[in-house]
């Protein structure tokens, strides 16, 4: 059994400083995962060097994995630290932030775009009000599962960071939109408002933006079928020029 | 009278129906959260949420709901209340169905139903076993909406620091703290509502976020703001445990089908099976907890000696667990990497919710005229214990209730936020920056996560699943020592951006106020009901504490009184569940 967990951060003290990688080891103890180790090490900020340091900043929630905070680079893979077992990583474990995201301070990343995003592609059901009009619409199985795989969609952004379009130089707004486009486009009510969310991905930074890479499927902790749904939207929005060319 | 505006601080399910209720009326809200509203620790709820929808031909109704929670709570709970939100219970599932929230089925397209601790029909809706992510994410999804037409603006990344209260009592608006630039701001509002959700981290690991500490309710406490019941927390029967959080394994599973077990004798012992024939598995959470509390405890028959029994699913077919169950035991394998289709899981109880919390009148508002609060931070809805699935639906009733009453509320008031004197908003400003200066001043010995882990353990050991005076009067000893310790904090961060340990050190101080609340709660309450269990005195008495809770701070500590409880529509009975018919 090794004596120490050995860990490699990357600091950065805030958005505009300098970053650095600073070496800590914490005693071992079995069936600890990225998140109970960074508590054990603010209890006493102290790194490899013996010298005192700052705690280091880091978001997280839930810790089961279904907030999407945790994310980070856990030896270069962008994932939740929660639900990443020291047992099972490579030492020393090399933690970072987010690149495609700013840094707010060490490990913590500012990921409102992904929320803008949402926003932009009209990720919402049109009700007429939050007051009771009786039973909602049916929906299939069929229906109900693929939902249920896009609805899981955490906001975590690995997805993006995986992504070589979602850069600095691009506007991309990355699958996990996109998939929650097809999501309310097969909702009974959401479908009505179809066409606003295809116009949405059809501009700047939409779909066509999607270079087929197909990391973002492998990059997603929940399985959420990214490159599937980009091919089903690429299907609708491609009936939907025609039907817009015709009926013009 | 100027533009009026609401002021919502958090961003859970009560949180974000209260918004929704809110702006649909055309009013605007500013929304506060510690972190992005989807983040928001109402996703953790798995199992389902529940109503009467009378769909599977069981004949349930309204009045069974209302009937198995009061009973479920102990006749704790104020009854009319209860029966509003069991009443509304099917069009609020209805209305989630709208919002596209992804429902699990039933082979002709309605939503499915499924069965749930201390009830006998089945009332539970679900999405796989994420239920609370789904509910969730359905209220973003709207109340972006009205983010994007302006009338939303929210403020995610900001704690809440304290209510802004005028020469009259009134509450005017709030005093915030931006997490990353430090700063702290006051914000005018013509009423707030807290919807800040519950307080596991006062027992240092529990199935709550990381984010539920109770401060928020803690802050409104210390000014003069009532805390009810606080001595009725929760115990989830099957948590697992884990070195940074025990994780919620759902009573869902149970309702499935799961059975609880241990060795005796060298053979499986399906204890609750034997104590409890008429529920079986599905007694409520309190009772289940209590049993395993014995099994392993008192009896020392956990599994391995440890304190730890089986919750077992592995004669069910692996297909449908994954269709019904999903999320959960995906988490239970990721942590333990074990497949629980295959082997039994291995659960203990764990702290879990807060039937207590702040005092409200039956429209949510507290003490503090314009003030509200909603959701679990709230007192109102579980009497003694919460029946599984019922979290979801309070969360979300409270929300639907409040947001009309506000609008009720501030349409009554003669003089808007906006006409208040500035002083009033700047003195209590200062005050806060007074605060946050004196705890980037900490140069002691003590560090402040070690301190929170000494509450956590205190409270465990000491105001837990069994309760004794003798260990309730050492809990409040060492609470009390701890808050002269925490004077001696040695702060290892003063850096003036992104500082979380500043905003942890508050943060616990609140914590250790509430803790104190709990335990003298508990001991002064000398009977035994619902989650609070006595083994000096065992039964409930109904006669002398038949009554809520209320705890008013002062600066020597908690000052109780009690009130009376609402029992004007289903006379007070004797709970059991060993035997059918107890629950009617």
């Amino acid at each position: 059994m090794p004596e120490y967990i050995h860990l490699k951060i990357k600091r950065q003290d805030g958005p505009k400083e300098p970053s650095r990688w600073e070496e800590f080891k914490i005693p071992y103890k079995p069936n600890m995962n990225v998140v109970s180790v960074l508590m054990e090490l603010r209890k006493n900020p102290t790194n490899a060097h013996g010298q005192k340091t700052t705690p280091v900043v880091w978001d997280c929630t839930c810790l089961e994995e279904v907030c999407g905070a945790c994310t980070m680079l856990i030896n270069g893979k962008a994932r939740q630290a929660c639900s990443a077992l020291i047992d099972q990583l490579e030492q020393p474990i090399k933690l970072a932030p987010l690149t495609k995201f700013p840094v707010i301070r060490d490990l913590q990343v500012d990921r409102q775009v992904m929320f803008e995003h949402l926003k932009k592609v009209k990720a919402w059901v049109n009700i007429d009000g939050a007051f009771d009009l009786g039973r909602g619409p049916r929906l299939s199985e069929h229906d109900r599962k693929v939902a249920y795989q896009l609805s899981r969609c955490m906001t975590c952004g690995c997805c993006m960071e995986a992504c070589p379009n979602v850069n600095s130089k691009s506007d991309f707004m990355g699958a996990a939109p996109l998939a929650q486009v097809r999501l309310f486009n097969i909702h009974p009510l959401g479908k009505m408002d179809k066409n606003q969310r295809l116009d949405a991905i059809m501009t700047k930074g939409g779909i066509t933006d999607c270079g087929n890479s197909q990391n973002c499927v492998m990059a997603c902790p929940k399985n959420v079928p990214l490159t599937t749904s980009i091919a089903d939207l690429n299907r609708q929005t491609t009936l939907y020029s025609f039907a817009r060319f015709f009926n013009r | 009278m100027a533009e009026q505006k609401v002021i919502v601080v958090g961003g859970g399910l009560a949180g974000l129906m209260a918004t929704l209720r809110i702006v649909e009326k055309g009013y605007k809200v500013d929304l506060f959260s510690l972190v992005p509203v989807k983040r928001s620790h109402s996703l953790c709820a798995q199992g389902g949420i529940n109503a009467a929808l009378d769909t599977k031909g069981e004949g349930d109704s309204t009045w069974q709901h209302f009937y198995d929670t009061i009973y479920g709570g102990d006749f704790l709970a104020d009854q009319t209340p209860v029966k509003g939100m069991c009443d509304n219970a099917p069009g609020i599932i209805y209305l989630y169905d709208r919002m596209g929230v992804v429902f699990s089925r039933t082979p002709e397209g309605l939503l499915d139903l499924r069965l749930f601790g201390g009830v006998k029909k089945r009332r539970t809706a679900f999405a796989g076993g994420t239920t609370g992510q789904q509910l969730l994410y359905g209220l973003d999804s709207q109340v972006r909406k009205f983010e994007a037409l302006g009338l939303v603006t929210k403020y995610e990344g900001w704690e809440f620091l304290s209510a802004v209260i005028d020469e009259q009592g009134i509450c005017r608006g709030i005093i915030a703290q931006d997490l990353s630039s430090m700063e702290i701001h006051s914000f005018p509002a013509d009423a707030v509502v807290l919807a800040t959700g519950g307080a596991g981290m006062i027992y240092g690991r529990s199935t709550n976020s990381i984010i539920c500490t109770g401060a928020a309710a803690g802050r409104v406490y210390q000014q003069g703001v009532e805390f009810a019941n606080g001595e009725f927390v929760q115990f989830h029967p099957t948590g697992m445990l884990g070195d940074d959080k025990t994780r919620l394994m759902s009573e869902a599973s149970r309702g499935e089908g799961g059975r609880v077990w241990t060795y005796k004798d060298g053979k499986p012992w399906y204890f609750l099976e034997e104590w409890y024939p008429a529920y079986g598995n599905l007694v409520p959470r309190d009772i289940a907890s209590r049993a395993i509390y014995k099994v392993c405890v008192e009896m020392g028959l956990g599994i391995d000696g440890k304190n730890q029994v089986y919750l077992d699913l592995t004669h069910k077919d692996p297909e449908f667990l994954t269709n019904r169950l999903g999320g959960i035991l995906e988490i239970y394998q990721q942590f333990t990497g074990e497949d629980p289709r295959k082997v039994p899981m291995k659960i203990f109880p764990a702290p879990h919710y807060f039937m207590g919390g702040i005092y409200v009148d039956w429209n949510h508002m507290t003490g503090i005229p314009g003030l509200f609060a909603a959701g679990e931070c709230d007192y109102m809805y579980h009497g003694a214990n919460r029946l599984g699935a019922n979290s979801l639906l309070s969360a979300s009733y409270s929300g639907y209730v409040v947001g009309p009453k506000i609008i009720e509320y501030i349409k009554g008031l003669d003089k808007s936020a906006a006409d208040i004197p500035q002083h009033i908003f700047e003195q209590e400003k200062q005050r806060q920056i007074e605060i946050d200066e004196a705890v980037y001043k900490m140069d002691g010995n003590e560090d402040p996560f070690l301190l929170h882990e000494e509450l956590g353990d205190n409270m465990m050991t000491n105001v837990g699943v069994v309760r004794y005076n003798k260990n309730l009067e050492l809990a409040d000893a060492k609470i009390q020592e701890l808050m002269e310790r925490y004077k001696n904090i040695k702060l290892s961060d003063t850096g003036r951006w992104a500082n979380q340990t500043v905003m942890f050190v508050k943060q616990l101080w609140h914590m250790l106020e509430l803790a104190r609340v709990i335990a003298l709660g508990a001991l002064n309450r000398n009977e035994s009901r619902g989650a609070h269990y006595k083994p000096d005195f065992p039964e409930r008495n109904d006669e002398e504490w038949l009554k809520t809770t209320r705890a008013r701070w002062t600066p020597d500590g908690p000052k109780f009184s009690y009130s009376d409880v609402d029992v004007s529509l289903i006379e007070p009975v004797k709970r059991r569940y060993d035997v059918a018919g107890g629950g009617k």
